[in-house]
């Protein structure tokens, strides 16, 4: 997926990029599965009962395991805890309202709420506007294609165990790529490295992390 | 339209995760309408994005469920996207956006021998101007310093560093000195984003130092 030539870029990992991410939570830090053996949860089929029947059991569902990411997403941010839950308030009801736009087929959920999340950070905490690329000209299909969602789920499995296997650090150096507000001089400062190292240092963890999708 | 220059894995990477000023973010976005390959990535990187929202979670109210499913009381449901952005012309979607329709709609100034550009209203983070160079013209030096993306709409633009066709993006930092010259046959027209450290220093600091220069 994350090729690093753009000769590469025909290989068929990215052909079907694997959407993914690890959709519950169950995976550790370790990669492995809660001594639980609770199955892995079927989020897209939660979004889809939201949308087909305003199902709200499901949707409090979605909530018992987003909000408190989203949250937790916009702390890392720089957001007060205040701000963190307002928001992730807001973008659950995004979630209810916007639930027959989602994808199964083409993205998962947590991709799809990091998406929401990430657009509400720069509306509130940047106060600016996002330009977002043409649609496909195709849109969710009312029947997705279930040999493709189940597709989608697995890399998004993934993608979470690869992500989990990481040495601590190199796990770091990208959480917090994504977490905006605290810029890479930030971490110079904090690490004394100058920045051209933390940005052949944030190269090698994804390099590390396509080994492990491999 | 074969695309040879594409977007760096940096640029993606940083556009996904919502942290790059707006005029970078407008490139990459008008690139990605172009270009199946880079929007493979950056939807990657998205997921990437969403495997480290589920890594972390902040504990959300314990009223948060209920103020939630109260507010989605009054909320309709299936509202509708906002219309995705429609390519005119040669102005993919994103752009057209910003420009408020076709090339027809774009407002120029002259900037001398022939050539002429108009600048996109982003967040001061970052500068998007559009240029316009008659076919066979040297774009004059604009004296820049930092990062500078320019992405090809019509035409074709060569410099010391290559050549660049429609839906090509040349990404320059700094240290490269170059002189674009519009090819012979046919105007060129380009969407070009540079980041304007100096002038904004202390003002936008954070977005003065743009992930990707680092
Ligand atoms: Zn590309």
């Amino acid at each position: 997926m994350f090729d690093a030539c753009p000769d590469d870029k025909t290989d068929a990992s990215l052909s079907t990029p694997p959407y993914g991410a690890p959709q519950t939570g169950i995976w550790q830090r370790d990669g492995r599965v809660k001594a639980d053996g609770s199955d892995i949860q079927d989020w897209a089929a939660l979004v889809a009962a939201v949308r087909d029947r305003q199902d709200r059991a499901a949707f409090a569902a979605l909530f018992r395991h987003f909000a408190p990411r989203v949250k937790g997403f916009l702390m890392k941010s720089g957001a007060d805890a205040a701000l963190a839950e307002e928001c992730a308030q807001d973008a659950m009801a995004t979630v209810w309202q916007k639930a027959h736009l989602f994808d199964p087929a083409r993205a998962s959920v947590s991709t799809w709420v990091f998406t929401i999340a990430r657009n509400r950070r720069i509306d509130v905490l940047r106060r600016t506007r996002r330009p977002e690329p043409e649609e496909l000209p195709w849109g969710p299909e009312p029947e997705p294609d279930q040999a493709t969602v189940l597709e989608v789920r697995q890399e998004t499995e993934r993608l979470g165990q690869a992500l989990a296997r990481l040495p601590d650090k190199q796990r770091a150096l990208i959480e917090r790529a994504y977490w905006g507000e605290v810029s890479h001089s930030e971490i110079a400062a904090e690490t004394g490295l100058p920045l051209g190292t933390i940005k052949s240092r944030i190269r090698l963890a994804l390099d590390r992390l396509r080994q492990e999708l491999k | 339209m074969t695309i040879r220059h594409h977007l760096s894995e940096e640029l993606l990477m940083a556009y996904a995760a919502g942290e790059l000023p707006e005029a970078f973010a407008l490139v990459v976005a008008t690139h990605v309408s172009l270009c199946d390959e880079c929007r493979a990535q950056a939807e990657a990187y998205e997921a990437l994005g969403g495997a480290v929202v589920e890594e972390i979670a902040a504990e959300m109210d314990d009223a948060a469920l209920e103020a939630c499913l109260a507010r989605l009381d009054g909320m309709p449901q299936m509202a509708p996207a906002r219309p995705a952005p429609r390519r005119r012309g040669v102005l993919p979607g994103p752009l057209a956006d910003y420009v408020g329709g076709g090339v027809e709609a774009v407002k120029w100034r002259p900037v001398g021998k022939g050539v002429r550009q108009a600048i996109l209203p982003t967040d001061r983070g970052a500068t998007a101007r559009l240029l316009y160079i008659p076919a066979g013209v040297a774009v004059p030096d604009h004296g820049h310093r930092g990062l500078e993306m320019t992405l090809v709409l019509q035409g074709a633009f060569a410099d010391e560093t290559g050549r660049f066709g429609p839906g090509d993006v040349e990404i320059a930092d700094g240290d490269l000195e170059h002189v674009p010259v519009a090819e012979a046959g046919q105007d060129c027209i380009c969407l070009a984003a540079t980041d304007a450290p100096l002038r904004f220093k202390g003002i936008v600091p954070r977005m003065a130092q743009p992930f990707m220069r680092i």
